[in-house]
């Protein structure tokens, strides 16, 4: 390889343009002429909410866009090596990838064979495109799992996906990637389904792997934070369009684009607490004052009221295991805290810490296996259904996933009304549909959204119908079940604000549960770190990112990405 | 959003039925379909083919439609109402007895009084003998016919038929007692269809209730079904149709609707059982339980709009199958009634015929059958295409 080879960049998209036909009348420009270099050994970040392009960028390289209704452009080119990986014939590329460009994708658990050991999917990969046979193979997959990470490994060779946690199941996709050492490794969203703490290991093997191996990386993310960590430099697209790109200091420090400064500002803070998160609308209406300087103060005082009380939570989960065996997991261990009224708790911890099983077992959506609820004094877990029934309009739930927690075959004006119904809210259909017009206003949504169908929104239009269901109760504890974690970053920023808003209005409390301690450290007046099961640090929210106590609270926080600040 | 946003919009069935109207296919057997429920109203309220009991042709009139072979028509034309034993067989078929019976009608005929019945006199056949012995046993005492009255009615009236015109030929033919096939299958469709129809409706309803129960609850409840529904599919199943038609003991369309319908529930029991599992499980379901939606209210407004379309294709695939199940029945004489005609019993009718060559019965049946069938069946694949629950 010459020096001039060198200097010219390893892939260069220029102008590609995609479209793609969703009925025989409409199509959908997802790329509208974007042109981008990846230069040798470094990595490039795209960066953008959902709908921006970001994935059918990554797909098209690959050569992985739908046939059936995706069109590329004839004046799109893709050039690697010399050659325009477009026009290439089917069989050419097929060799190309996973041999010199291969992906790791956002969910590993749906990437991998559920039937095949772990061994053999390497295995087979190296087998096809090294050309190498099955002992040869078996030896370099265990090398390949031993270099990322992954423990045991001539062990572990033999295990099926399902036996292994998401982290070690990213490391064997990664290693999959990297088994026949590819020039160009493609990353899509790697570590969005992951726990921080396991997101920072990923981030810094994958930037140890292009090290060791002289690779590029094409890294695709929503989250700028996450991106700052890792990449050289930063591309941010927005509906099918390069918005900005340059180095990734310049983007951090001096965004030129008003979305790029937008992407930036949403995210909550660490260390300082708005009032009101800055949203996209702000900026790119053009308006001068970007960002509302009021600050707010989070904290419990000594004479709040409270309005529920957990004493000792216990779950159980038991399972079958043998003829007469069982084994018990508890999810949740002696779990005591209080809500004080117009306040939030926020509860923090990985997936498996139990964090979402103690907001299911105080909604009794689960029996507890013992412990006390005093809603306002009386114990919700001692009641019998009917007599919870009063009490079960007062604490209200809103789930992660807008897109599962809404009947799809109800319209929004039924989903608002059913509660309305049950409970006996209104005097007759017509002033419910009346309530349910104000409530649709109040969470932000046109009254005109009455008669359409769940699948027709946007995931945080979503998210609002689902807050204006719990509103329709007027609880007076909402717990937010990983509420805002399936939403575009911008989008949470709304999200935020109107929970924070309807808060102030109803004096409602919160339970905020999250894996994502930046909201929770920005929503929550007091948080509660979970490990496991047990409650490891309760201590006001300020308090707990300045000076955190217990190691595990201290391992979570270190783990948060930071962006260019922490280069 | 381009679309005006005061329209309501389209429901997720509307979206369906746009998808199955842009199937070509779907809406021809649609059309199909259609007609042979119009067909079957139309017969069922009187119509049309209400004289389909007529005898307006002579028996085994062949369908002029077809120009059936001349042996045929020759055999057809030369029959006799009023002694159809004597023409059932064509001059193709010997007939093993025929010698004997021309003999015994020789004799006979030589004899004082004619027939067989009331000859009292002296005789050589062994028959005339005992009538003897009886006579002598009872001495002077009248011999009195129990039946005669009833008999005599009967010849009065088919005597009067015979002397009404019959035609020597049909469009279709016409079967034994000289009913227009035509109408025997339009007639004959309007109890199979019913039959398939209600007997989907009762299936897929048991199939869909207990479905739901044993799936939404779980536990010892889904045990308990799940055991009897082993059980239920254990026994054979032609052998638990003649079980619960024997218990049943009457013959009728209800009958059929029962039997069918009580053996026909497990395929949608473990369909809808499936769909409640999974979906008992959703987060939308959660959140009913959040709002206090009780367990009927969770079951059946909650859920169930999210698993009709299982239902409804369930019913559909059940009708079809429903439709030849009653054929075989009827085939087999566990079916509709004598007085009634169905699909199922023309075959019935027709497996004697076709030895003789009298085709048209079988086919007029089997391809109405065959177009309903094959419609039925396109259809249904198509509908279970839209409704797909794939949610854009």
């Amino acid at each position: 390889m010459n020096s001039q080879d060198q200097a010219a960049p390893l892939l260069s998209v220029r102008d590609l343009r995609v479209n793609f036909r969703l009925d025989k009348h409409t199509n959908f420009e997802a790329l509208k002429g974007v042109s981008f270099d990846i230069p040798r050994e470094k990595t490039i970040a795209l960066v953008g909410e959902s709908g921006s392009g970001k994935s059918v960028s990554s797909l098209a390289i690959l050569g992985l866009l739908p046939k059936e209704n995706a069109t590329v452009d004839a004046r799109s080119q893709i050039i690697y090596g010399g050659r325009d990986l477009l026009k290439l014939p089917g069989d050419e590329m097929r060799r190309l990838r996973g041999k010199e460009i291969s992906m790791i994708f956002q969910d590993p658990m749906s990437s991998l064979n559920p039937v095949l050991s772990i061994g053999n999917q390497l295995s087979e990969i190296l087998m096809l495109h090294m050309g190498l046979n099955a002992r040869q193979a078996k030896d370099r997959s265990i090398a390949l799992l031993e270099e990322v990470g992954l423990p045991e490994p001539s062990r572990r060779i033999n295990a099926y996906p399902f036996q292994l946690s998401g982290g070690q199941q990213q490391r064997v996709m990664i290693a999959m990637a990297m088994a026949c050492e590819p020039k160009l490794l493609i990353a899509d969203e790697p570590t969005t389904a992951l726990d921080v703490t396991i997101q920072k290991q990923i981030i810094d093997l994958v930037d140890a792997l292009r090290k060791k191996h002289g690779m590029a990386v094409l890294w695709i993310s929503h989250d700028l934070a996450v991106v700052g960590e890792i990449a050289d430099r930063v591309i941010v697209m927005r509906h099918g369009e390069i918005r900005e790109e340059g180095p990734t200091r310049q983007i951090f420090e001096a965004a030129q684009d008003r979305y790029t400064q937008a992407l930036i500002q949403c995210r909550p803070p660490l260390d300082h607490r708005p009032k009101r998160l800055a949203v996209i609308d702000d900026f790119m209406s053009g308006a001068d004052i970007i960002v509302d300087p009021t600050q707010a103060k989070r904290g419990l005082s000594a004479n709040d009221e409270i309005v529920l009380e957990v004493k000792n939570l216990n779950k159980e989960f038991v399972s079958r295991e043998g003829l007469f065996g069982k084994r018990v997991m508890r999810a949740v261990k002696d779990v005591s805290f209080s809500l004080p009224k117009g306040k939030t708790v926020g509860l923090v911890g990985e997936s498996g810490s139990g964090k979402t099983t103690v907001g299911l077992t105080i909604m009794r959506l689960h029996q507890a296996s013992s412990g006390e609820v005093l809603f306002k004094g009386q114990d919700l877990l001692k009641m019998s259904k009917k007599e919870q029934m009063p009490f079960k309009r007062r604490i209200q739930i809103i789930f992660q996933n807008p897109y599962a927690s809404l009947n799809p075959r109800f319209v929004v004006g039924d989903i608002l009304m059913e509660p309305m119904r049950i409970h006996g809210i209104g005097e007759n259909e017509a002033e419910r549909e009346k309530l349910a017009r104000q409530l649709l206003d109040r969470v932000g949504m046109s009254a005109l959204t009455f008669r359409k169908y769940p699948h027709e929104f946007s995931g945080g239009q979503r998210q609002r119908v689902a807050v204006a269901r719990a509103l329709s109760m007027k609880p007076d504890v909402l717990i937010c079940d990983e509420s805002v974690s399936a939403l575009d970053v911008s989008v949470q920023a709304q999200v935020l604000n109107m929970l924070q808003d309807l808060q102030e209005e109803f004096q409602m409390s919160y339970i905020f549960i999250s894996h994502d301690l930046a909201v929770v450290k920005y929503i929550s007046d007091q948080v509660i770190v979970m490990n496991q099961g047990e409650v490891v640090e309760i201590a006001d929210s300020d308090e707990i990112y300045r000076n955190p106590q217990h190691p595990y609270t201290q391992k979570l926080l270190g783990s948060i990405p930071r962006g260019w600040h922490a280069h | 959003m381009t679309a005006p946003q005061y329209q309501a919009s389209p429901g997720l069935w509307t979206l369906a039925w746009r998808r199955l109207i842009a199937d070509r296919l779907a809406m021809i057997s649609l059309v199909v379909v259609m007609a042979f429920f119009a067909l079957m109203v139309a017969s069922g309220t009187g119509l049309i083919a209400a004289k389909w009991a007529d005898e307006v042709a002579v028996g085994y009139a062949p369908p002029s439609l077809f120009g059936t072979p001349a042996t045929a028509v020759k055999n057809a034309t030369s029959v006799s109402t009023t002694e159809p034993a004597e023409n059932l067989y064509p001059g193709t078929v010997k007939d093993p007895l025929a010698d004997e019976i021309a003999e015994l009608k020789v004799q006979l005929g030589a004899q004082p009084g004619g027939g067989a019945k009331s000859s009292v006199g002296a005789g050589s056949t062994p028959l005339n003998d005992e009538i003897d012995y009886k006579d002598l046993d009872l001495g002077d005492l009248k011999v009195v016919d129990p039946i005669g009255a009833e008999l005599a009615e009967i010849l009065a009236t088919t005597t009067a038929a015979v002397e009404k015109p019959r035609v020597d030929s049909l469009p279709f033919g016409a079967d034994k007692w000289g009913h227009d096939v035509i109408l025997k299958v339009i007639k004959g469709s309007e109890t199979s269809i019913f039959v398939g129809l209600a007997a989907a409706l009762v299936a897929t309803i048991i199939g869909t209730i207990l479905g739901a129960v044993s799936g939404y609850y779980g536990g010892w409840i889904d045990d308990f079904l799940n055991w009897f529904y082993s059980i239920f599919t254990a026994i054979p199943y032609l052998l638990l149709i003649l079980a619960i038609a024997a218990v049943l003991n009457q013959k009728g369309v209800t009958t059929i609707v029962m039997i069918l319908g009580l053996t026909g529930w497990t395929g949608v029991y473990r369909l809808v059982r499936a769909e409640y599992i999974k979906h008992s499980t959703r987060e939308y379901v959660q959140a009913a339980d959040a709002i206090g939606a009780s367990n009927m209210r969770r079951m059946f407004i909650h859920i169930f709009p999210n698993v009709s379309h299982i239902s409804l294709v369930q019913l559909s695939v059940h009708t079809v199958g429903f439709i030849k199940s009653e054929v075989i029945l009827s085939f087999l004489g566990f079916g509709v009634p004598v007085d009634k005609v169905s699909w199922g019993s023309m075959l019935g009718e027709a497996q004697n015929e076709l030895i003789l060559g009298y085709w048209w019965q079988l086919a007029a049946a089997t391809i109405a059958m065959a177009i309903l069938v094959t419609a039925f069946s396109m259809f249904t694949d198509a509908l279970r295409d839209a409704l797909d629950p794939k949610i854009k």
